[in-house]
């Protein structure tokens, strides 16, 4: 596991730089914009019908959360769970590629 | 000199082969450590955020999942709506953590002079500000429904 390290390393930076640029924004979009009124919930969901909106959304989901598996392993392991890193390392990593094949599945054919 | 170093034993019984392995002391660190200091804190509230992180992938995934009725349903669910402060609050924190580290991991020269991190970090940070009103505007114009 620790050859693969910077491999892990790179999706957790990657990812954390799409979320670092996009979420604070899309969270004002559907936490804010969209509930007052000023972008319409209809209008948004034919947005994301569109195929381009789509690969961003591919990129958005899948890399944060490579980012959030990565760091979720090493905090729980700070937290006292050392010994279990391999098994952390296993389960979040697996959660991330998980989300990510979910992601391909619902982007592409829902 | 090798009196300075603090593992020297380990690493010369380890290099000899190490027939029987020499026991190391690994002092006990409580699960709470995080809590004792200030930076501590802020280290651990930062690492946290990727937790936020992941749930809003997650709910941006079930949003994408859903039918019309539902999608609308949910983007005006009180509850959801309220969770959303939390979660833009932790999210922008792990912005600004992670943009302010730029510096340490992007080193640039303008020939022998490093360029200042500030700089750079004050780039990201703008840059960030951009994206975030182009995405805003982007999907306010795409969708009037």
């Amino acid at each position: 596991m620790r050859t693969r390290e910077p491999m892990w390393w790179a999706l957790f930076s990657v990812g954390g730089t799409v979320a670092a640029f996009l979420f604070p924004a899309l969270i004002l979009v559907t936490g804010l914009a969209v509930p007052s009124g000023w972008i319409p919930a209809t209008g948004l969901y034919d947005f994301v019908q569109h195929p381009l909106a789509r690969l961003v959304l591919f990129f958005g989901i899948s890399l944060p959360l490579f980012h959030g598996a990565h760091r979720i392993r090493h905090t729980l392991a700070e937290m006292g769970m050392q010994q279990h890193d391999r098994k952390l390392a296993i389960l979040c990593y697996a959660g991330a590629i998980l989300g990510t094949l979910a992601s391909v599945w619902i982007l592409a054919w829902r | 000199m090798s009196m300075t170093q603090p593992h020297a034993n380990c690493q010369a019984s380890r290099e000899a082969g190490g027939e029987e392995p020499v026991p190391t002391y690994h002092r006990p660190v409580p699960a709470t450590w995080w809590l004792e200091r200030g930076p501590y804190r802020w280290y651990m509230l930062r690492e946290c955020t990727s937790l936020f992180v992941t749930l809003y992938a997650l709910f941006l995934l079930v949003l994408l999942a859903v039918g019309p009725e539902t999608f609308e349903a949910l983007l005006s669910n009180p509850v959801v709506v309220a969770l959303h402060l939390p979660v833009w609050v932790m999210v922008t924190y792990h912005g600004l953590t992670w943009f302010r580290l730029v510096p340490q991991v992007i080193v640039l020269w303008r020939g022998k002079k490093r360029i200042s991190p500030r700089l750079i970090a004050g780039a990201h940070f703008a840059a960030w500000g951009a994206v975030s009103i182009a995405v805003i505007l982007i999907v306010k114009v795409y969708s009037r429904g």
